[in-house]
């Protein structure tokens, strides 16, 4: 295959960026998009350019670290698939491939296309756990957890935090990452002492973070490689206004 | 041979005596205490942040050591411990199926071949049933039956069900439970979390661990960070073979500059190959897929009988294909362990009957599965491995059968330490599989998620205390000439890798690497093999320095540089690798040597030559290691012969 790619170019965070258009030849449908854009660099690297900067780690859809912007679509065209694991075999030969960084209030650009998703550690530090030191657990089958809500804490804690969502969203809001994280642990028996001060400690940091509002938009849950529902920002919601009601304080120790 | 020497045996692994049983319970009781006012006025540096860095980290902060973290993602949660898939073991007995600590510690013993230390694996056995504990404390979301408790599973060939699990992705959830512990005490201040940041040379003064260099992978600055304790939780080194299931970024850097500072590395030659991975596609393959071998209970492994019989697998007729797991290991079939089932394929392969359009590949069908149980029960078992197949190679795997191939997985060798889990430098603490020291030769399925959460959430944190309490530690800052020295290695480095400018990548370079590793110390190994490597890589190492390019500066974020520093690490490794695996004269679970085998073809332990962790100390690039041996005794799991025919 034979692809016309426009990669966007920043050199670092203060500088402006811009579309820059590349060809690439003997694309192979069985490359990744990433090895798709390895072989980019590789021809950049020897004729003396940059290579163009990405995120990516683990490549096979888990670890969270790769997320482009792929004509539009935040990972690219197939539903379910990181950026990845998408496989060349979704483009047709000839065709002009934009490719783009993030792009949200919360998610400053580093470089090309790399971005700083720090912001979404700052959430989980703010109460995005259960308090339990090493040492203070009771024995595991202490307390049964009705298999539903077990599974259903799963769906949500599959989550890989990636960013897609924010991406996604109108608004750069980070409520689906933010709700899917208070959903697994306000569905367990162990995680109900904190379930209040946890929604306000997270949603107030999602908040300073920069990020949008929900309105509904509903595109988080499209884009969202692992499938996270958008139920899980009615029950964080729910959570908030409960808190609210009760007063609840900051979360932690 | 004039590619080692041998020293001094090591005598001493500072494992209390007297019952299995007991030595752990010694040994935390001998230890001495830190008081906890004064815990806050010492820091501890952990070099990563998978299940064994993030729980270590974690765990220390609550105890009130103040800590400094670092990862090269850009966030602690990506540690490549999230890709783990089938789950983690522990001897809960739960299931009453007559598992117990002291069966958990046999099997494991034994599945390493007899390679790894008593005393340490027993200790993981007793703490294995604590790691399930603390984690469903803290919302790990493990796979419950209907009655809401704990579901659990056999695997790996295991004749009890002690394995635990979420989904195929206990990893990912056992990883974000530690994260999550991590990031509450980065929140309340105790934990100063560096993500992107590399560790790139080991600060010793006096001789002990007493801090790190790091460059900001973002700014490229390069900075000098001093500590009490230095621990490393920076995983395996798999990716010296360009190739494997591990993430991309994954490499030895951390743990090869403390070797060069004078930690023995033991046993590097160990490395476990997983027969079940997607088969390399073509030159342009960054990384191996790992299919969960769960898949093998209900696939049959086959190749065509002819070699060359190009024909759609379909029409190759039922007389005309060898299920050569069923012919050869008639009482295992299909599921015979890990490194047989990877040998076996290579053997096929290279007997010219391999499959797809490298050849490097053999079938995995699951026809006769979906005649007996139907569609949907396969779907129900493997609906997302099979989904996650077809979106890599773009074929059904319901209608034509898989292609697999074995592929670098994990490696049990690592920096050797002793029982506490220290290294020889003291203040240097290894944990995870960045040490060698608790699966031998072989590691078996889910264990890997087990050592690294019984050394980060409860081993390291009690025997780092012994270590701390025997200060208080001279202060040192980053003026001292050592730290100096150090820095100014690491900068030279830098300015050396940038100067040369040469005509060829980085990639280049690191998959010839790989190509010869997995040709010659890869799942079978020849001494002829093995010189011819050693030479090679030390001339491909001498190409690297003269033709390789690294483009752009190190002013900032460039992740050509980051590779370099890597694969000009990878080359070091790969020799001692070679001279390890050149050195050990017998055939020992993911050791198989060509000349140390069966009549029948199994590997051949020579227990009376080579009953002992090899640790070897680095004396130069190029230049013979010494070779220290550690005796391993066995009073209570005795060695004999696997079969599996």
């Amino acid at each position: 295959m034979n692809l016309t790619l426009r990669i966007w170019r920043q050199p670092g965070p203060e500088d402006k960026g811009r579309m820059v258009t590349y060809q690439v030849d003997d694309v192979s449908p069985d490359m990744s998009f990433l090895e798709m854009l390895d072989v980019l660099n590789e021809r950049l690297t020897l004729s003396g350019e940059e290579p163009v900067a990405f995120d990516h780690d683990c490549r096979e859809g888990i670890c969270g670290m790769c997320g482009l912007m792929i004509n539009g679509d935040a990972h690219g065209p197939q539903r379910g698939t990181t950026a990845c694991q998408l496989h060349m075999r979704q483009f047709s030969d000839g065709e002009t491939i934009d490719i783009e960084p993030w792009r949200a209030r919360a998610f400053p650009v580093i470089k090309d296309l790399v971005v700083n998703r720090g912001a979404f550690d700052k959430i989980i530090a703010a109460g995005g756990y259960i308090t339990a030191p090493t040492g203070s657990a009771p024995d595991a089958h202490a307390t049964p957890v009705a298999k539903a809500d077990a599974d259903a804490a799963f769906e949500s804690a599959a989550c890989i935090g990636c960013g897609a969502c924010v991406a996604a969203c109108p608004n750069g809001s980070g409520m689906l990452f933010t709700a899917a994280k208070l959903t697994q642990l306000s569905l367990l028996p162990q995680g109900q002492p904190e379930r209040y001060t946890r929604v306000i400690g997270m949603v107030d940091a999602h908040d300073e973070a920069g990020f949008g509002g929900c309105t509904n938009a509903g595109e988080c849950t499209v884009v969202c490689p692992k499938g996270i529902p958008l139920n899980t920002i009615g029950r964080l919601n729910r959570d908030y206004l409960t808190a609210t009601a009760k007063g609840g304080g900051t979360p932690g120790s | 041979m004039d590619l080692f020497t041998e020293g001094d045996p090591i005598a001493d692994t500072k494992a209390p005596s007297g019952p299995v049983e007991a030595r752990w319970d010694t040994r935390r009781f001998e230890a001495k205490l830190v008081n906890p006012a004064n815990r806050r006025k010492m820091t501890v540096i952990v070099v990563g942040t998978g299940l064994a860095g993030g729980s270590a980290a974690a765990t220390l902060a609550e105890q009130g050591y103040r800590v400094r973290s670092y990862c090269y993602q850009d966030s602690p949660r990506r540690a490549h411990s999230i890709a783990a898939q089938g789950g983690i073991n522990a001897a809960k007995n739960y299931r009453n199926d007559g598992d117990s600590v002291h069966r958990l510690f046999y099997d494991t013993v034994k599945g390493g071949d007899f390679r790894s230390r008593e005393s340490n694996v027993h200790r993981l056995a007793e703490v294995s049933v604590n790691i399930i504990d603390q984690c469903v404390a803290q919302g790990v979301p493990f796979a419950r039956e209907y009655g809401g408790l704990l579901d659990t599973r056999s695997f790996g060939g295991a004749q009890v069900q002690r394995t635990f699990y979420a989904r195929g992705q206990t990893g990912q959830q056992l990883l974000l439970g530690a994260y999550q512990a991590l990031e509450r005490q980065i929140g309340l201040g105790n934990v100063e979390m560096n993500a992107r940041h590399e560790m790139l040379e080991l600060v010793v003064v006096d001789g002990r661990a007493r801090g790190i260099v790091v460059r900001d992978l973002v700014t490229g600055e390069i900075s000098t960070e001093m500590a009490d304790a230095v621990v490393l939780a920076s995983g395996g080194y798999g990716n010296v073979f360009f190739l494997s299931t591990n993430a991309k970024g994954c490499n030895v850097t951390a743990t090869w500059r403390a070797h060069r500072k004078g930690a023995y590395f033991a046993n590097p030659c160990y490395t476990q190959i997983h027969p079940t991975c997607i088969p390399v596609s073509g030159d342009h393959q960054s990384k191996l897929t790992l299919m969960s071998e769960s898949l093998r209970n209900d696939g049959r492994v086959w190749v065509p009988k002819a070699t060359g019989d190009d024909r759609a697998p379909r029409d190759i007729p039922e007389d005309e294909r060898d299920y050569y797991l069923e012919r050869i290991y008639p009482a295992f079939g299909n599921l015979v362990p890990r490194d047989i089932a990877s040998r076996a394929a290579k053997n096929v392969c290279d007997s010219g009957r391999g499959v797809g359009p490298t050849k490097l590949g053999v079938y995995l069908d699951f026809a006769d599965a979906i005649d007996r149980l139907g569609r949907k029960a396969i779907e129900a078992k493997y609906g997302n491995l099979f989904e996650m197949y077809e979106r890599i190679t773009g074929e059904d795997p319901y209608q034509v059968p898989m292609r697999i191939y074995p592929a670098v997985h994990y490696t049990m060798g690592g920096l050797w330490v002793d029982y506490d889990l220290q290294s020889t430098i003291p203040g240097l603490f290894v944990i995870g599989e960045a040490n060698f020291s608790d699966h031998g030769a072989n590691r078996l399925g889910a264990s890997a998620l087990m050592q690294g959460l019984a050394d980060g959430y409860f081993v390291l944190p009690s025997t780092i205390a012994n270590y701390l309490a025997s200060g208080p530690l001279e202060k040192v800052d980053a003026s001292h000439p050592a730290a100096v020295e150090a820095r100014a290695d690491v900068e030279d480095r830098i300015r050396r890798l940038l100067a040369v400018d040469g005509d060829r990548t980085v990639d280049s370079f690191h998959r010839e690497l790989g190509q010869l590793m997995w040709e010659h110390c890869g799942m079978e190994r020849s001494e002829a093999g093995l010189r011819k490597a050693i030479d090679e890589i030390r001339a491909l190492r001498e190409q690297f320095w003269q033709r390789v390019r690294v483009p752009g500066d190190g002013e900032g974020l460039n992740q050509s540089l980051e590779k370099a520093g890597r694969v000009a690490d990878f080359f070091e490794l790969a020799e001692l690798m070679c001279v390890d695996a050149l050195h050990r004269e017998e055939s020992c679970g993911g050791h198989f040597r060509a000349e140390h085998q069966t009549p029948d073809g199994e590997a051949q332990r020579d227990d009376d030559r080579f009953a002992y962790v090899a640790a070897w100390e680095y004396t130069g690039t190029g230049e013979p290691a010494v070779l220290h041996k550690e005796d391993l005794k066995f009073e209570y799991v005795h060695p004999t012969q696997r079969s599996y025919k």
